[in-house]
């Protein structure tokens, strides 16, 4: 294979051994796509130990920014400009040959999703020691690769035992550290990380960034931060590049852009960002404080009272006891990290799952497990992914009068549940393909409400989307509980989008309530450790105002 | 777990010997007659046959002393060919054996690196050549192509032998190149398609994306994702092992090879029932056994698999 000669061309023989100690300069940075250009021109340049993150919106061209400077653009696309490293000039578009000198030596991509960016059969450690191997100029005996397996692991706080174990024997933050340090084993100049931790739980996000934060220094290395949140950047960038439709919109030092955004969209992507202040949430919360809300307040009554609901899968338990109440008109968010049972027991209340143990009653009256005891009318879920919640094959219109017609409605109620969800009246001939991720998700809510429930069940209905659809739907969640006098279940991993939307919150871990409360008080005074721990995880995360 | 696995695989193996053993009695006609074949039907021959066959026991006593006999290998006489059923088909197994396994060999190490490289090169000529050749295989039948390849280098192109088995050694694995050329071509177009299909997929992962940008060499990056399309690739073979068993008829009849297939077509043809009855045996046997190690593969590929097996 002439691939592996090539690698030792003199050019890629030039790479020195110390960090670099030059700055990163990319100009007329250019993709093209089969329609014409994706992304517009721009130029940036990341002095050593610095980052520059990449913030927009799925859609607006930054990862095919990424890919075109990793050289792994998609069949299609095609790169322009110069990249300009302290030991080569790239011109774009390169060779492959370049490319291979390039790649991992120079510039190193760390993907979005740990579950998927490292092989499944191949142990961690051989993963890492591949990569070091590549990047040598000479052939590296076994001892010699399981020494430096070691001291990369260490170097990302990991214990030499992670080198044999496979990935699925870790968790997601763990193999998000295997993955750093096997895209650092080359010792690029440039890392580009996108949406490094999009994928993992909120308290890993902070822990993973900071460790990318403190290697990158440590080397001198130059970062490239590619992300959809305004608040991860905070105190992690040093400059920060906003990208929208494939176009840099503004620019410039990190705390200078988020303070005082110049351009429309920045300022609409940070009164977005569901933060936990109460800057956002005000809007929402005091347009449901006048109306069905307020009843919550006086006691009306319960709507679903489930008590000491526990549930095994095999013999892993996964809810030990669990006790959740939604009054009549009440939004109530259940919080916890993947793992903790929240989707379990939401699933439990809706009937999906039979509970091992534990009554779960409506309007006071017990519902046996499963589906069989429970009518439409009482509740509707909402799932999470619009992209696979709805039949592809057959258009939205049809969808909305299928679930119509289970609930006795005449198909004219059509246009009227259309314009509940605030969606045009010619959707109804669109098949889902046609639709955004959050007129999908407009849809789905549409096709739950059609049968007029009087519980609404959202399971981490919201994040899928980007930030500012995000906030779409939950204001048009918020006005469908005013109108409808609706109450709501909402499950969620992220504390901001809760505190958007709950009158009272639980938390949930490893299957128990750790906390609950009005939301409110949780959320600015918790009391349990591990409230706290989540509380203090995504304040880091949010900008302050 | 294993073990269960391994105990199901006799239980149907079990099952399979009770169905063989049955041939014997739903067989049309009268036993007896069956058995003695086109010898003489004299009182002795007949008193000789029912004791051969412990035709006066009852039924369950008959199936326990043929699965006992079975066992030990003895499948009684072949009224064809006058001996033991066992001498029968010990003579003809290594034929089949090595034509069997030369064509599997020639078929894995032909179509897996033609199917990775079509996968790699997607739409490039090797890619179209690959799928024309994939077509040519699955569609062409055995017998023609044995007879196109016997046309083209025994006759016109004297390389080849035209027929028979040589003279052992070197010889006969010089017979046995065109049938095993024949019957490698419809193995290696189902592998090659299935290859290429799992290696698509695994191209197209975020672990390979991943690899690609550390700068690992392309081959290792393409050996890392035929490691994660190897379950799939195993259960294609596994199948295609199968098929071939059954395959060898077809191929040894074209090439006039004196193997295993040969004998049972003659056998099914002159209703020399114990010596289908025991190729029928070996060949569930076989395909049972080729099953069990294909599921003992998937546990010595994937370690989620393994992780999964060692919970229960």
């Amino acid at each position: 294979m002439t691939q592996l000669n090539a690698a030792n061309t003199p050019a890629a023989g030039a790479h020195p051994d110390t960090p670099a100690a030059a700055q990163v300069t990319v100009t007329g940075l250019t993709v093209d796509g089969p329609a014409g250009v994706v992304v517009k021109p721009f130029d940036f340049s990341i002095a050593p130990g610095e980052t520059l993150a990449l913030i927009g919106e799925s859609g607006s061209g930054k990862t095919l920014s990424a890919k075109a400077i990793a050289g792994l653009l998609p069949a299609g696309f095609t790169a322009r400009g110069t990249i300009e490293l302290a030991s080569a000039t790239i011109e774009l578009p390169a060779t492959d040959a370049v490319w291979r000198a390039t790649r991992g030596r120079r510039i190193s991509l760390l993907l979005q999703d740990p579950f998927t960016s490292l092989s499944p059969v191949h142990r961690c450690g051989t993963q890492i020691a591949m990569t070091i191997q590549a990047a040598s100029a000479t052939r590296l005996s076994k001892a010699e690769c399981t020494e430096l397996v070691t001291q990369r692991l260490a170097e990302v706080n990991l214990p030499a035992e992670v080198a044999r174990a496979y990935p699925h024997e870790l968790s997601g933050g763990m193999r998000q550290r295997v993955a750093i340090a096997a895209a650092l084993a080359t010792d690029p100049e440039l890392l580009i990380a996108d949406e490094p931790t999009t994928a993992l739980d909120a308290s890993n996000q902070g822990e993973i960034l900071d460790l990318l934060r403190g290697l990158q220094e440590k080397r001198g290395m130059a970062a490239l931060l590619i992300s959809h949140d305004l608040g991860m950047v905070r105190g992690r960038a040093e400059h920060v590049l906003v990208m929208r439709h494939g176009e840099i919109v503004e620019r410039g030092v990190t705390s200078s852009v988020l303070n005082a955004p110049s351009h429309p969209y920045t300022r609409a992507l940070i009164e977005a960002d569901p933060s936990l202040t109460d800057r956002s949430a005000g809007v929402v919360r005091a347009a449901s404080g006048a109306g069905a809300g307020g009843d919550a307040a006086t006691g009306v009554g319960d709507l679903v009272v489930a008590t000491d609901v526990t549930k095994s899968f095999g013999d892993k338990t996964v809810l030990h006891g669990v006790s959740v109440t939604v009054g009549r008109g009440e939004t109530v968010g259940i919080v916890g990290e993947s793992g903790s049972g929240k989707t379990t027991i939401a699933r439990c209340i809706a009937g999906l799952e039979h509970e091992s143990s534990g009554v779960i009653a409506f309007h006071g009256v017990a519902l046996a497990p499963g589906r069989a005891s429970r009518t439409p009318k009482q509740m509707q879920i909402v799932f999470q992914d619009p992209y696979s919640s709805l039949n592809p094959m057959i258009s939205v219109g049809r969808s909305l009068k299928l679930a119509l017609r289970v609930a006795g409605r005449p198909a004219s109620d059509l246009n009227g549940l259309l314009q509940l969800v605030e969606l045009p009246l010619e959707f109804a001939r669109k098949r889902p393909a046609e639709l955004s991720g959050g007129q999908r998700q407009r849809v789905a809510i549409a096709r739950a409400l059609a049968v007029q429930p009087e519980l609404l069940i959202c399971d981490e209905s919201v994040s899928a989307l980007d930030v500012s659809v995000q906030k779409q739907i939950l204001d048009l969640l918020a006005k469908l509980r005013v109108e409808l006098g609706l109450s709501i279940l909402f499950i969620s991993h992220d504390l901001a989008v809760v505190r958007q939307l709950a009158d009272r919150v639980y938390v949930l871990r490893h299957g128990d309530v750790v906390e609950s409360g009005l939301c409110h008080d949780v959320l600015t005074a918790p009391t349990h450790p591990y409230t706290q721990a989540l509380v203090a995880a995504s304040i880091h995360e949010a900008p302050t105002h | 777990m294993l073990v269960v696995r391994v105990l199901g695989t006799l239980g149907i193996l079990l099952v399979l010997s009770i169905i063989v053993f049955s041939m014997l009695h739903l067989a049309p006609g009268d036993i007896v007659k069956n058995l003695l074949g086109n010898r003489p039907s004299s009182p002795e021959a007949v008193a000789a046959i029912r004791a051969q066959y412990n035709l006066d026991q009852p039924l369950y006593m008959q199936y326990l002393i043929w699965l006992g006999n079975a066992l030990t290998g003895d499948f009684g006489q072949s009224i064809r060919l006058q001996d033991s059923v066992s001498n029968v088909i010990g003579a003809r197994l290594g034929i089949t054996a090595a034509l069997s396994g030369l064509a599997f060999v020639l078929a894995l190490v032909v179509a897996i690196p033609l199917g990775v490289q079509s996968a790699v090169r997607s739409g490039s000529w090797i890619d179209r050549f690959a799928t024309g050749v994939g077509i040519v295989g699955l569609s062409a039948p055995t017998f023609a192509v044995g007879l196109l390849l016997l046309y083209v280098f025994a006759f016109y192109l004297p390389i080849f032998p035209v027929y028979g088995s040589g003279d052992g050694g070197l010889d006969t694995l010089w017979h046995l190149v065109l049938p095993a050329i024949t019957l490698a071509l419809g193995l290696g177009a189902i592998i090659l398609k299935l290859t290429r299909t799992a290696m698509l997929r695994e191209l197209d992962s975020d672990y390979v994306t991943f690899g690609r940008a550390r700068g690992l060499p392309d081959r290792q990056v393409h050996m890392i994702a035929l490691r994660n399309a190897a379950i799939p690739i195993v259960t294609g073979a596994s199948l295609v092992l199968t098929f071939l068993v059954g395959g060898t008829v077809l191929a040894e009849t074209t090439f006039a090879l004196p193997g295993l297939g040969t004998l049972l077509q003659g056998s099914v043809l002159f209703k020399d029932i114990a010596v289908v009855q025991a190729l029928t045996l070996l060949v569930a046997v076989t395909i049972a056994t080729i099953a069990l190690l294909a599921d003992l593969a998937y546990i010595f590929l994937d370690p989620r698999i393994r992780a999964k097996e060692g919970a229960q």
